[in-house]
């Protein structure tokens, strides 16, 4: 199929990434300053590709929604990021991390991006230390390592319970210095709300100055998305509450295929839920899983005593019964989905009966609470802040909440998207993590695309394009003038349904009916149910949405209301993806599939493939579905245990 | 479910830069007290968008204390009562029914007013640019375990890193400083091996920029101590300063 061709090179594996690199096109360092790069997203992806394209000497203009790179939501990523270091000689290698992401995602990944993510990531945490990163270290002054989900090696490296902050403002301080050299010119709050593509080509942006509201077209020669991931379509997520699927929705729309909507990652260890008027959930780090141990009642009568009364023998450690080798480390939709049997089946706990204890009692009394402290402390201290309870003391109460998404827009080996000029990097591509993905494996995955991947990939489509000023695509071509009177036209029409919802309860009302029906199980009858309510919302939503304040200005309800209408539409397509996947892989759990204990059944035969999805201008609906096969030349297809 | 609280909001309104601003009340009633001050603030709003009337603008992205994008005073703190807790992490079981809370934004020259309760903090971009980074050409890293750094380096180097850049330092101080702001910056590279080529630049161009911005002088009142969310110390300060004056000093006889 010429339509989805992945360009993966040939060779052994072990060698394609070399060779790739010594195949792609080169541009010489003194034409490089005549080529325009519009990086959108200011993240570990967005922010470490802006930062490399200007040191190697590219015109960059970067963009992100909040008022300073730094903030991306990279920023909060607490746990780790993994390299195949082998560090603490425990039999770390390559192959091992490659091995356990393709089998940590459910043999649902493209092996050459996996196996060249796993080949770089030893230079990621070189790269960092340089910039600064101050990484936990052991006493003899080395890097230290810890242990996350889905593995049985201390790959880890982590910088307190805030990796991803220490990570970001690594780039973001390589991005300063090329903002300083003036190779970069940054754009804070700007929203990108269209793409623009010329004679097949993305050659564009327009965004909205999010403090003047003024519709902007901005011209380059290649387009790179780094904007995230759609969590937020459930309304509660860990993400923050700007992260949206805008960006890489639009460009869906003028062409890019949106590969394996469905996948998403519900995380096993987030403070549940406690009212209706809950903004968005709180990821307590699955580090954590290291030394605490997950259990719930084994009686449903016990669920309401205080968990001091319940004695050992009446507690259910299910993820150690359930799965001897791997434990409470077993991988995250394996962990989340036994928390929620364990509530479906009566036993959970806390007012709600939904959620599950984390218990660190026998790490404290075999550590001592200051070990336990040292390695946690500002884990358990946020518990505390959120939930008023002392962890040191009582079991923490945890439940899955959704975190992070697998699906993207779809790319090719280089990045690209089937729209030529369109490179998508970090998690707004599908790329790395199949239909699971590891802890420690997005850090390790945004700052490859962003440091090592696209500044080598990128060249190849740009020596296709013309060099000199005078052949370019400039913002007075006829599509950017469309394209922001087509902005212009939508956002005057937001302000002026004037109705009587706010934009907010639209949002939430989407966000429960897919956390129904297309969340942590998904069945073809609740898919069809949510099938059919999706367009009735976003109706609604058109008809009768109050969107108050001027487009001229700052105005948060504007910017939402246009997030929420891509929602509205992307879900729908996240479920029609949902339905037609007819097995369950990874984060996709769909009921009729599944062994007689429970576990996920996959279907190699039909579904060893990534679903790349071609929108329909007329009507979601209609979208077309193609496929690219997965070929596994190097790994064995087996049935996923961790038993 | 929890408890819930009545309270009385005075809260700014500025529409823009150059329109003048004012308090104005709103009650907020029926306030559970597990929900933070920010989803406090989501439930005004929306009784406020039931009535017609704008919501207010106020800055916030990640909600869990990290990406510093959330700034409000609150009864006249930076951050509001709780001590390393920023505002989006304050909740409201630390409120009493019946209060009266004054929303503010962060006020200081350097931060300008853009609307309601946000302000412009691109000035810290500006002194971050100016040094706030080390040239590490990427690609040319050497092993990361070559040059071994003791642990108690590495944990003080982390301390200062752990600055989430909100500016709640600068909101708090009655100088505006952004003193504590700056010496984590310097002092986090300034401990570490890797920092040491671009020491003494670094200092000396940062500390010039946030003169530049129009932030004001440190005269130890602790006050951004108090406030930060990321408890960094003041003795950054400190070495701030002792930094400076050896950096200025080598300027002085133009070593750098
Ligand atoms: C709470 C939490 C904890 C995590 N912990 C870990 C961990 O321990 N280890 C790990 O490996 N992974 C972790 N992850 C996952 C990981 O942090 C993310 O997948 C990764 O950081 C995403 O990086 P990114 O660069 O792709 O996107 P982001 O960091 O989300 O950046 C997106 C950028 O795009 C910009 N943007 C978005 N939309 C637009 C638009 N329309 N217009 C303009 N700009 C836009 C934003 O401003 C931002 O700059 C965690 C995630 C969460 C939510
Ligand atoms: S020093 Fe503290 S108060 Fe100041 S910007 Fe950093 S985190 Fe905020
Ligand atoms: S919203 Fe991110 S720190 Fe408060």
């Amino acid at each position: 199929m010429a339509i989805l061709d992945s360009k993966i090179p040939s060779g052994p594996i072990e060698k394609k990434w070399e060779k790739h690199k010594f195949e792609s096109k080169l541009i010489n360092p003194a034409n490089r300053r005549k080529y325009t790069v519009i990086v959108v997203g200011s993240g570990l992806a967005g922010g470490a590709a802006a930062a490399t394209l200007g040191e190697q000497g590219y015109n960059v203009k970067c963009f992100c929604y909040q008022d300073s790179p730094r903030r991306a939501h990279s920023i909060a990523a607490q746990g780790g990021i993994n390299a195949a270091k082998n560090y603490p000689n425990d039999g770390d290698s390559v192959y091992r991390l490659f091995y356990d992401t393709v089998k940590g995602g459910d043999f649902r990944a493209r092996e050459a991006n996996v196996y060249r993510l796993a080949e770089v990531s030893s230079a990621i945490i070189d790269q960092c230390t340089a910039l600064g990163v101050p990484f936990a270290r052991e006493y003899g002054g080395l890097l230290a390592n810890r242990s996350f989900g889905g593995a049985q090696v201390s790959r880890t490296f982590y910088a307190r319970g805030q990796t991803g902050q220490q990570l970001l403002l690594g780039a973001y301080s390589a991005l300063s210095r090329q903002i300083a050299a003036g190779t970069v010119k940054m754009f804070p709050r700007s929203e990108m709300l269209d793409l623009v593509v010329v004679d097949g080509h993305a050659k564009g942006i327009i965004v909205r100055n999010m403090i003047t509201g003024k519709i902007e077209a901005h011209a380059a020669d290649t387009v790179v998305l780094a904007t995230g991931g759609y969590g937020n379509v459930f309304y509660l997520s860990t993400n923050a509450k700007g992260c949206n699927v805008t960006a890489a929705w639009r460009a869906h729309k003028k062409g890019a295929f949106f590969a394996n909507p469905c996948y998403t990652q519900i995380h096993p260890t987030c403070i549940p839920v406690h009212g209706d008027f809950q903004s968005k959930l709180t990821l307590m780090s699955e580090s954590l899983r290291n030394d605490g141990r997950v259990w719930v009642p084994k009686k449903k009568e016990d669920c309401g005593k205080h968990p001091s009364e319940i004695p050992e023998a009446d507690r259910d450690y299910y993820l150690e019964r359930k799965y001897p080798s791997f434990g409470n480390l077993a991988p995250r939709d394996i962990s989340s989905r036994a928390a929620k049997e364990a509530c479906d089946d009566g036993r959970g706990v806390g007012s709600t009966r939904q959620s599950v204890y984390l218990d660190f009692a026998d790490a404290i009394s075999r550590l001592g609470e200051n070990t336990i402290r040292e390695r946690y402390g500002n884990l358990f201290d946020m518990y505390h802040k959120i939930t008023a309870e002392d962890a040191y003391k009582v079991p923490m109460r945890i439940f899955p909440a959704v975190h992070y998404t697998m699906g993207g827009l779809w790319v090719d080996y280089n990045l690209m998207s089937n729209l030529p000029g369109l490179h998508v990097a970090g998690e707004a591509n599908f790329s790395d993590h199949g239909a699971n993905r590891l802890g420690a494996s997005a850090l390790m995955q945004g700052l490859s695309d962003g440091y090592f991947v696209l500044p080598s990939t990128i060249s190849n489509y740009l020596a296709t394009q013309p060099r000199e000023a005078s052949q370019k695509v400039t913002v007075d071509h006829p599509e950017f003038k469309k394209a922001v009177a087509e902005v212009e036209a939508r956002t005057n029409l937001l302000l002026s349904i004037k109705g009587k919802r706010s934009v907010d309860s639209f949002h939430r009302e989407l966000g429960l009916l897919l956390w129904e029906n297309c969340g942590m199980a998904r069945s073809e009858e609740s898919l069809k149910k949510a099938l059919a309510q999706i367009p009735v919302i976003r109706d609604e939503f058109w008809k009768n949405v109050n969107v108050l304040g001027s487009a001229n200005d700052l105005n948060q309800s504007l910017e939402m209301a246009g997030r929420v209408a891509d929602f509205l539409e992307f879900a729908e397509l996240m479920c029609l993806d949902a339905l037609q996947r007819e097995e369950s892989c990874g984060g996709h759990f769909r009921v009729e599939h599944q062994f007689p204990d429970g576990e996920a059944k996959r279907d190699d035969e039909k579904f060893a493939h990534v679903a790349a999805w071609e929108h329909n201008t007329e009507d979601v609906s209609k979208s077309v579905r193609h496929v690219e096969p997965l070929n596994y030349e190097n790994v064995h297809l087996a049935v996923r245990s961790y038993k | 479910m929890s408890d819930t609280i009545n309270l009385t909001l005075k809260v700014w309104r500025q529409p823009n830069a150059s329109t003048p601003g004012k308090f104005v009340e709103y009650p907020a009633k029926n306030i559970p007290t597990d929900c933070s001050f920010l989803e406090m603030l989501d439930i005004v709003n929306e009784t406020l968008v039931a009535q017609n009337i704008e919501p207010v603008a106020f800055d916030h992205d990640c909600r869990e204390g990290i990406c510093g994008m959330c700034s409000l005073v609150i009864n006249g703190v930076a951050h509001g009562p709780e001590k390393a807790t920023t505002t989006c992490q304050l909740h409201m079981r630390h409120f009493k029914d019946g209060d009266t809370v004054y929303v503010e934004p962060w006020r200081a020259v350097a931060f300008p007013l853009i609307k309601d309760l946000v302000v412009d903090r691109t000035a810290f971009e500006r002194i971050q640019q100016a040094g706030g980074y080390i040239s590490a050409r990427n690609g040319s890293a050497p092993d990361s375990n070559s040059v071994p750094i003791p642990k108690q380096n590495a944990d003080c180097a982390m301390d200062a890193a752990a600055c989430i850049g909100c500016g709640a330092c600068v909101a708090a101080c009655p100088n505006s400083s952004a003193m504590l702001f700056v010496s984590a910056k310097v002092s986090h590279l300034a401990l570490l091996p890797q920092g040491q080529p671009e020491r003494t630049r670094r200092a000396v161009k940062m500390v010039k920029t946030m003169d530049a911005e129009g932030f004001g002088n440190c005269t130890n009142y602790y006050e951004c101590e108090a406030v930060c969310p990321a408890e960094i110390k003041s003795s950054f300060i400190s070495m701030l300063n002792r930094e400076y004056v050896f950096a200025a000093a080598r300027e002085a006889v133009s070593e750098i």
